[in-house]
């Protein structure tokens, strides 16, 4: 899993309450054999006129110019600033791996989906829960600033708008552990490799048929 | 201190480490793979970059959706007719190459239904901790191994660590004292246990399955039984080691040999449960008791012996109980009171990783030799669990007993099981199946589907209705 420390990233506004796992990615993409390559279909139903079908080439489909993350001004956005309860629906991870697809590292929300919320640590997405006023002013500041950036800093738990104001936020300390230092659970795991080898030895020793070599 | 079961002998051996949030570290020492559960696992390898932690561990097959007919199998991948299906086949391949894993490809002799070949190759041994991405893993338990089923994002962990995060489950054990009559079989023992204790009344408890019957068993007889402590909740099936399962793998490919498999065979000597081992919980039954069985609804606890009737709703206590014999009944077509032996069937099903080895072919061919499937029986299909196994059952001629029967001879895979690939039931069709779950659709879209023993099946594909096969061996 990628490390999250700092991001630096433009942010797109997702004015929209109750978006579902549905809505983030239709259920006619859950049938791939993979986990990247949903980023083209992530809000299809939103972002496409046509209705959408697996292996399409979305380029050639005809785009929702009203649809925010189809505006030129929001090209490359890593930070999403969303409304409430974003990510209800399914426990299946491809909303998480179509975010992060599409390239969005860091989702901002008065409140999360409780199972979409641990998703997003487990891929490596920083879910950040603010008040509904704080969300309200953010969401003001981007639509009146084109190029809108924000500094999202984990370690010190701030996120830092253009104009200097930092805004604290909360995150549980292994969660925070875990993101920073890469770690997803087999990260966790392997921080243990050290005491596998030991019980491998030991285990092969006494039971030498259970390796092949 | 109280002696330890064969379950908590299995944890000892392979905790790694007890972690503080109360889980433990527990060391794989076997993954089966196959192409439905494995690809995304794949794909978080590469994307974390990430290499498999032991390469020796792991062994892989197709058998979900690969096609059983030879027309479609003849041409390999390339014959797969369904497109999802042919590219998680296309996938595995891929997967298993790419990262060095062994994997016994679609027309490989070895191919079939991982719950097959494990034990067929000697894949499984005994004392072992075996995982697979597929919830009939318990399986493998029959062998006095630790095995369950596990996710995806677990068979990634497995993949990258060789570890599992678990906690301790509760010890079971279902006794099963005396011996079995003529014609009932470990798939009858196992349907009366999950008949007595229901669907969840091994949450949460790994099952050691003892006693005499047990005793008596086959390692077939005994991974049937395994095989379905996931549809009695429990998600480890354990049957202690003894001479038949020494003898069982001995001389199979992946087994131990020479100075190493006396050496294996004394440390598996210990694989049993201590005489003063204590259980959470203990479930005793009398094998004289257990008739053939046949499940009449959409779970496998709504079973009968063949010789009742389909219960009455109105005679269960419970009321939620009463509303689900009411809505299985209904989607099942029966009614009340009606005779098991009066219910005619349309397709009849022998195979899965229940019920695919050479002896269940041998049970159901018995059955049939001589006779004729039924003309209200539209299809009856005999599906080895694996390409091994076929071989076996053509070198005995069981292939041309159960063709001159009007059955139909199958490539290996999992089939009408779970209606995967093209061998589905249509709405309304009711099916006499070998396999292990009866629920709503899980054979074809409105397909009714009874479980029950190989010669229960075969029996009443000559009949067109179920009929005791006690009766027909007898007439035999
Ligand atoms: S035979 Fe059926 S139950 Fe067994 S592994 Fe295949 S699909 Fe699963």
């Amino acid at each position: 899993m990628e490390k999250f420390t700092q991001l630096d990233g433009l942010v797109a506004p997702m004015d929209r309450a109750n978006v579902d796992t549905d809505m983030i990615i239709p259920k006619q993409f859950l049938k791939s054999i993979k986990r990247s390559g949903f980023g083209p279909n992530l809000f299809d139903e939103l972002r496409y006129l046509d209705e959408g079908k697996p292996d399409q080439d979305c380029s050639q489909r005809p785009k929702n110019p009203d649809f925010v993350l189809n505006q030129p001004r929001y090209e490359g956005a890593s930070v999403l600033l969303a409304r409430q309860n974003f990510g209800c629906g399914s426990s299946r991870e491809h909303a998480p791996w179509a975010l992060l697809d599409y390239g969005f590292r860091c989702v901002i929300a008065p409140s999360f989906a409780d199972i979409f919320y641990n998703n997003c640590f487990k891929n490596g997405i920083l879910p950040i829960v603010l008040d509904e006023a704080t969300v309200d002013s953010l969401f003001k500041e981007v639509a009146g600033e084109e190029g809108y950036r924000l500094t999202v800093d984990l370690e010190a738990k701030e996120i830092r708008t253009p104009g200097g104001r930092s805004i604290a936020f909360d995150v549980d300390d292994f969660r925070r552990h875990c993101l920073i230092n890469g770690l997803d659970d087999i990260g966790l795991t392997l921080e243990k490799a050290d005491a596998i080898k030991a019980f491998e030895a030991k285990h092969q020793a006494a039971q030498p048929w259970l390796f092949r070599g | 201190m109280a002696g330890k079961t064969l379950y908590d002998k299995l944890w000892d051996n392979h905790l790694v480490e007890q972690r503080d949030d109360g889980t433990s570290l527990i060391y794989i020492d076997r993954q089966l793979l196959h192409e439905v559960t494995s690809p995304q696992a794949f794909e978080g390898l590469r994307l974390a970059n990430r290499k498999p932690w032991r390469l020796d561990a792991n062994l892989a097959t197709p058998d979900h959706n690969v096609p059983t007919t030879l027309k479609e199998r003849k041409e390999g991948n390339a014959g797969i007719e369904d497109p999802v299906s042919k590219i998680q086949v296309v996938t595995l391949d891929e997967n298993c190459d790419d990262f060095g894993i062994t994997e016994f490809k679609i027309n490989d002799i070895r191919q079939g239904i991982v719950h097959v070949v494990g034990p067929e190759q000697g894949a499984t041994l005994p004392g072992m901790t075996l995982v697979c991405g597929d919830s009939h893993t318990a399986t493998h338990g029959a062998f006095g191994a630790l095995a369950h089923g596990i996710g995806t994002s677990e068979v990634e962990h497995v993949l990258a660590t060789q570890c599992l995060i678990q906690r301790k489950m509760k010890n079971m054990l279902v006794k099963v004292n005396g011996t079995l009559a003529a014609g009932v079989t470990g798939k009858d023992i196992v349907l009366a246990v999950i008949g007595k204790i229901g669907t969840a009344g091994g949450t949460g408890y790994a099952i050691e399955f003892g006693g005499e019957a047990i005793q008596q068993l086959s390692m077939e007889g005994r991974m049937t039984i395994c095989n379905m402590a996931i549809e009695a909740g429990a998600r480890v099936g354990l049957v202690a080691v003894d001479q038949t399962t020494i003898d069982y793998v001995k001389g199979r490919p992946f087994a131990p040999t020479e100075a190493q498999w006396e050496q294996a065979v004394a440390a598996w000597s210990d694989l049993h449960s201590d005489a003063d081992a204590q259980f959470d919980a203990v479930v005793e039954l009398e094998a004289s008791d257990i008739e053939p069985q046949v499940t009449w609804g959409n779970s496998p606890e709504m079973v009968v012996p063949v010789s009742a009737v389909v219960p009455n709703p109105a005679d269960q206590s419970d009321e939620n109980q009463q509303k689900a014999y009411t809505r299985a009944l209904e989607y099942m077509g029966l009614n009340a009171g009606q005779a098991i032996t009066d219910i005619k069937l349309d397709r009849v099903f022998i195979g899965s990783c229940t019920n695919s080895r050479i002896e269940d072919l041998r049970e159901a061919a018995a059955i049939a030799k001589g006779k004729k499937v039924a003309a209200n029986v539209k299809q009856a299909l005999v599906v080895p669990g694996s390409g091994l196994v076929k071989q076996q059952a053509e070198k005995e001629g069981l292939d041309k007993i159960f063709i001159e029967a009007g059955f139909e001879w199958r490539e290996p895979g999992c089939s009408m099981c779970l209606a995967m690939n093209a061998d589905k039931l249509g709405a309304g069709e009711h099916c006499a199946s070998t396999s292990n779950r009866n629920f709503e659709g899980r054979q074809g879209f409105g397909g009714r589907t009874h479980l029950v023993s190989p010669g229960m099946a075969a029996a009443a594909a000559v009949a067109g209705h179920f009929v005791d096969v006690r009766d027909v061996l007898q007439a035999n």
